[in-house]
């Protein structure tokens, strides 16, 4: 039984050790390219399989008799997200072939790297142990600075290459720091030990509060949370823009998990002693206010973008603000908000992300909002998914990005965060100007004397596909959030 | 009353006492008189000819990470030999994926030419390509 539980993870260590391989052994890239599919897909439909699994089964699972000897947990809202880990590694890795053979050439080494970073992250969803938590960011994190410089001619891929790494090299040292300090205060990794010390009132108050402020430090960076986001649009808006779309989504997405595990951990509901009911309140705060200033400043900073692409940057950062509001409310209905919006904000971000790569040039041309303008005519069908991409990431109720705000609203509204809910509002109010000004741009613009090529391939499959998922939960959003709410029970 | 990290801070404090009272008392009672001869280096290492801060071969990075690699993996092939009898078959099946996958890594570095000393074809970047950066907000 155990081992169909860690079939996900298991399926995806195998392939992450695997591709090397064959990039060692052929050098057919359609070959490589192909078991990365298959790998993300087997591992998908295990991850599903998982997924369906009933709870009461995992809970009979005696935990210390398992050989993982309750480091990892199984099942519940951790197989969700390795569903959508893989899910957009398979969509970003659809879109990737010509845009990589067109921009610099497709190398193999860039599968595998996807790979291992998705690997990374589906540890990281499984943790239940701060070590493999720590593990399981670390190899996410390690790809991601690769990948971001994988244009290695390109100077801007250099300097977000070197960027993130610095950066990132640096919260780790957080991470690490305050996981040293939550060990000091309560003796103990494993997360669960943690929360019942905590509940119980054995934990050294100080050491404790110093820890969990130092995770929070740690994870904010890695979600591009203000004040450590400024490297995020220099990142995104560098490194390759496949890349910017795998990182933004699946990346943010899994430090999320991370998020939600820490949270379920150290803010417990029931507060039994003083302790811990002041860390749940001044917690919960200190997020609502982070959360409140990332969305204004992601979205007022994305205002005055000229690049596409780094008005993307931008707005992903005031997205992470908004699912911080899930965080901040700390309620089942925060963490099922948290779940619907990452799915719909990947498909909204990674196809967002994917027509610009299809439409750029050379990294620098066809990224400002001029040379958007009047695209229409020339290319319908990416005018036409843009635009439903725009107006889901605006929060435009028929597609899944509105239902995903509202989910998070209402659990916020739950948590006595009224004011954070009407500052959610004002910001979401904001964003529409630029999302709905590149819909002006390509609509009712004359089209610019140069019309660009568009080069799409297999990246249409992607397209159709993240469309497809932001109407199909826009109008069905009861399929995720019932079953999402009996994941957290 | 200590407890096990008392004695281990214990252990610093004697053991950084130790040589700082030795240096402290060498530097008070010896006589203090340089020459250039006195000071040049004998039998301990060569005339300096530059600075040490100098461009090395990426190459030697490579290497440097597998051999990393590998001492690591000594690391943790050590206590689990210690108490291999203990351990029992799923730790030794444990410990032949681990080096399973490090051989693996090893293969792969080979494959793709890292071990070679001499590379083939070396790239150069073009002045061009690096100076043709257009101007960002």
């Amino acid at each position: 039984m155990e081992y169909i539980l860690a079939s996900p993870l298991i399926s995806i260590l195998f392939f992450s050790v695997f591709i090397p391989v064959v990039d060692g052994i052929t050098k057919n890239r359609t070959t490589v390219f192909v078991l990365t599919l298959l790998g993300l897909i087997i591992t998908g439909i295990l991850a599903i399989y998982t997924l369906l699994i009933p709870v009461e089964t995992i809970q009979a699972l005696d935990s210390s008799k398992t050989i993982t000897k309750n480091m990892i947990m199984f099942g519940g809202f951790s197989a969700y997200f390795d569903i959508l880990f893989c899910l957009a590694g398979i969509l970003v890795i659809l879109a990737s072939r010509n845009y990589l053979n067109r921009e610099y050439g497709e190398y193999k080494e860039y599968y595998s790297l996807i790979v291992a970073s998705i690997c990374g992250m589906i540890l990281i969803a499984h943790s239940n142990n701060l070590l493999v938590l720590f593990i399981g960011i670390e190899t996410m994190s390690i790809p991601f600075y690769i990948l971001a410089g994988f244009f290695r001619t390109n100077q801007k891929s250099i300097e977000a290459s070197i960027k993130y790494f610095l950066l990132g090299a640096f919260s780790t040292g957080f991470l690490v720091y305050g996981i040293a300090m939550v060990y000091g205060a309560t003796g103990s990794l494993d997360i669960s030990i943690i929360s019942s010390k905590i509940q119980t009132g054995q934990a050294i108050e100080i050491y404790l509060k110093i820890g969990l402020a130092l995770l929070i430090i740690g994870l904010c960076f890695k979600v591009a949370i203000f004040p450590f986001h400024q490297w995020a649009p220099d990142v995104y808006d560098g490194s390759p823009t496949v890349v910017s779309a795998f990182m933004s989504t699946a990346g943010k997405a899994a430090a999320l998990v991370g998020f939600i595990i820490i949270a379920k951990g150290f803010l417990p509901k029931n507060s039994f002693n003083e302790v811990s009911s002041l860390l749940n309140t001044n917690f919960k705060l200190i997020l609502a206010i982070l959360s409140a200033i990332t969305m204004i400043i992601g979205n007022i900073t994305a205002l005055v973008q000229k690049n596409v692409k780094r008005m993307l940057a931008y707005s992903s950062v005031a997205h992470a603000g908004y699912l911080l509001m899930g965080i901040a409310s700390n309620n089942q209905d925060g963490w099922s908000g948290i779940i619907f919006y990452s799915t719909a904000y990947l498909f909204m971000q990674i196809g967002a992300f994917i027509v610009v790569s299809v439409l750029e040039r050379q990294t620098e041309n066809f990224v400002t909002y001029e040379e958007y303008s009047g695209i229409h005519k020339s290319h319908p069908f990416l005018a036409a998914v843009m635009s439903m991409f725009m107006l889901s990431l605006a929060g435009i109720p028929p597609f899944a990005g509105f239902f995903g705000k509202y989910y998070l609203f209402v659990a916020a509204v739950k948590a006595d965060l009224l004011w954070l809910t009407v500052i959610a509002v004002i910001a979401s109010i904001i964003s529409m100007y630029f999302y709905i000004g590149l819909i002006l741009q390509m609509y009712f613009k004359e089209p610019l004397s140069k019309e660009p090529e568009s080069d799409t391939g297999l990246a249409k499959i992607t397209l159709v596909i993240s469309a497809a998922g932001i109407l199909f939960f826009g109008i069905f959003p009861q399929i995720i959030v019932n079953f999402t709410e009996n994941l957290f029970k | 009353m200590l407890t096990e990290f008392g004695v281990i801070l214990l252990f610093f404090i004697i053991g950084f006492l130790f040589v700082a009272v030795g240096l402290l008392a060498a530097a008070i009672i010896r006589p203090h008189k340089p020459n250039p001869i006195k000071n040049s280096i004998y039998e301990c290492g060569e005339e300096i000819i530059g600075e040490p801060w100098i461009r090395f071969n990426v190459r030697f990075y490579v290497i440097g990470l597998v051999f990393l690699l590998f001492d690591v993996e000594v690391v943790f092939l050590l206590p689990w030999a210690v108490i291999f009898k203990e351990l029992g078959w799923f730790a030794f099946i444990e410990m032949v994926i681990f080096v399973l996958i490090l051989i693996i890594g090893l293969a792969y570095v080979w494959a793709k030419g890292d071990l070679d000393w001499e590379k083939p074809k070396p790239y150069i970047p073009k002045l061009e390509d690096l100076v043709s950066e257009k101007k960002r907000f």
